[in-house]
């Protein structure tokens, strides 16, 4: 065979790679949109997204999907609250502080934590931060918002640090030393200068970690609850849009029916929410990049 | 070595001599800084040697030599920004004042409020124009009112000769300036602070002719004021703005000396082959 006829085929079998998973991505909005259509046909957009009961799966049937993103909004701020200024204070350590040799291993473990499956992370959050949490706090359910909001927020941090500080190191040097130069100390410097100059970067690592947060499902799922609740409470069982859609995965539902595209309509929610901000995301990093060519 | 290659190129000759009538007071200007027996390390490897000069208060000295020749790390020295370089080591004693530097107890941040430095690439700051200069003044805590800022700002601006050019736009960002202006902003920014010294690090070394003329008659304004240190790579540019020139080799002094003699009738071979282009 000839290098040329080989080159040939090497090219359309990686084409056909690339094409595959843009088929996907595309087959999977496609399901997404055909069955939020069938489910909007029977119920109003407006009462869908205005309204303040969810009980498909109840005999009077509801379907306002507030109580889903209220509680999907708790959990998660209560996860931005732990993840933001952590991993921004990490990546600040990381970048500006730590010797090199403490950043060549404390950088590798906190990219392991973000490994760990979140299942653990879930019955972490159910079976001991729950229980730690009741013994200061009696009140508190066994399913609540605040012990999986902590715990995802311990998640998410290392994202949050990793890019942030992914951010910093391409700040250039230059700018340090001018500071330094005259006479600031290395805490004005991080803070008033690389903090700055990294803003779209870390604004980006921010709402990329909110955009996962939102999406994030396994912790939800085991320790919050399956209570569809309007409530800014957190020390009740509420349910998530994710959590939600894992129930009636789980379960006998038909498919067809109407509570079958609950699934679909929410899911095509919360799609939209993250790619929205995975959209802001990307472009403020590219925006990033433009100014330090 | 022939009678003809020891001639000096007519260019440099020329502005030499036209220097070449210095008052003697002006060269016994006081010691501003003193530095003996200096060594400087990257690790292992030694980047000075022995180095030793007196550098005088109010004059211009410059520091040519061929490229890692240990130039800029040696300026570098005289406001400790090697500090936060890991892995660097100095021996030997720099003095300013008459006051050693690398002492234990030295604040850092005092020094370099009093030796300021403009970099070889300027560096402006992400911020507007207004809040490059401020933030010197800011950090160190140096002024009490927005008024004093204004004023300081303003003084710093026209001082480093960009205040015409920018007054009307001192809002927007530092970065849409051209290079000569944002080299002009950097030297604004560091004679906010009023430091006594400035260091300047191949200032003009990105810069067009113009510019680069005119940051040469902004260090010639400046010496009235500030004892100034400048690295170049360019002979012609140390003959016009310096005083004294020290030219470096391999991390060694090879000669030290008033810039017009350096010229026109340097002590040292290697001097002489450097300065006329033959080495380096």
């Amino acid at each position: 065979m000839s290098t040329r006829t080989l080159e040939w085929i090497v090219e359309r079998m990686l084409f056909l790679c690339a094409l595959l998973s843009v088929l996907t991505t595309a087959g999977i909005i496609g399901v997404l949109a055909l069955e939020t259509f069938e489910f909007l046909r029977e119920v109003p957009v407006w009462d869908f997204l205005t309204g303040t009961e969810w009980t498909p799966l109840f005999s009077n049937r509801q379907f306002g999907v507030l109580p889903l993103i209220v509680g999907t909004v708790l959990v998660s701020s209560i996860a931005m609250v732990v993840a933001l200024p952590m991993g921004l204070l990490a990546a600040v350590y990381l970048s500006e502080y730590a010797p090199d040799g403490v950043r060549r291993v404390v950088k590798p473990v906190l990219e392991i934590l973000a490994g760990v499956p979140t299942v653990v992370y879930g019955y972490f959050a159910l079976t001991f931060v729950t229980p730690l949490l009741q013994q200061v706090l009696p009140t508190l359910s066994g399913f609540n918002a605040l012990s999986p909001g902590l715990v995802m927020g311990l998640m998410i941090m290392p994202l949050v640090s990793s890019l942030s500080e992914d951010a910093m190191q391409a700040v250039p040097r230059g700018l340090r030393e001018g500071s330094y130069a005259l006479g600031a100390t290395r805490m004005q410097t991080a803070l008033k200068v690389v903090v700055p100059a990294a803003f779209s970067g870390i604004t980006a690592a921010f709402i990329l970690a909110v955009s996962r947060a939102i999406g994030e499902t396994m912790i939800v799922a085991i320790a919050a609850g399956q209570q569809p609740r309007l409530t800014g409470n957190p020390f009740v069982p509420i349910e998530t849009m994710t959590a939600y859609i894992v129930q009636v995965s789980l379960g006998d539902t038909p498919q067809g029916t109407i509570e079958y595209r609950t699934i679909f309509a929410v899911g095509m929610l919360l799609f939209l929410m993250t790619f929205g901000l995975n959209l802001i995301s990307t472009w403020l990093r590219e925006r990033f990049r433009e100014e330090y060519v | 070595m022939n009678v003809a290659s020891r001639t000096v190129p007519a260019s440099l000759s020329g502005i030499a001599s036209s220097r070449g009538g210095h008052p003697p007071a002006e060269m016994n200007a006081p010691v501003k800084i003193d530095v003996d027996g200096l060594n400087f390390y990257y690790g292992s490897k030694r980047a000075l040697d022995g180095i030793a000069v007196q550098i005088r208060a109010n004059l211009v000295t410059a520091f040519i030599g061929p490229s890692g020749c240990g130039k800029s790390t040696f300026l570098r020295t005289l406001n400790r920004m090697n500090d936060i370089i890991p892995g660097t080591r100095v021996e030997g004693t720099v003095l300013i004042d008459g006051r050693s530097i690398y002492d234990s107890g030295v604040d850092v941040v005092q020094l370099r409020r009093k030796v300021g430095m403009v970099f070889q690439k300027s560096n402006p700051f992400p911020k507007s124009i207004y809040e490059n200069v401020a933030y010197g003044l800011r950090i160190n805590g140096l002024v009490k009112s927005r008024a004093e800022m204004a004023d300081r700002v303003e003084e710093s601006l026209r001082q480093a000769a960009i205040w015409e050019e920018v007054k009307d736009r001192l809002q927007e960002s530092a970065l849409a300036l051209s290079g000569g202006q944002q080299q002009r902003l950097c030297i604004a920014r560091a004679l906010a602070i009023r430091p006594e010294i400035l260091l300047m690090d191949e200032p003009a070394s990105a810069l067009d002719p113009i510019a680069t003329q005119r940051i040469e008659e902004l260090i010639y304004e400046l010496k009235k004021k500030y004892t100034i240190v400048i690295v170049t790579h360019n002979m012609q540019q140390a003959a016009r703005v310096s005083d004294f020139t020290a030219f470096f080799w391999l991390g060694r002094i090879v000669e030290f000396d008033r810039t017009d003699k350096m010229f026109t009738a340097p002590a040292e071979k290697l001097t002489e082959d450097y300065v006329t282009g033959r080495c380096g």
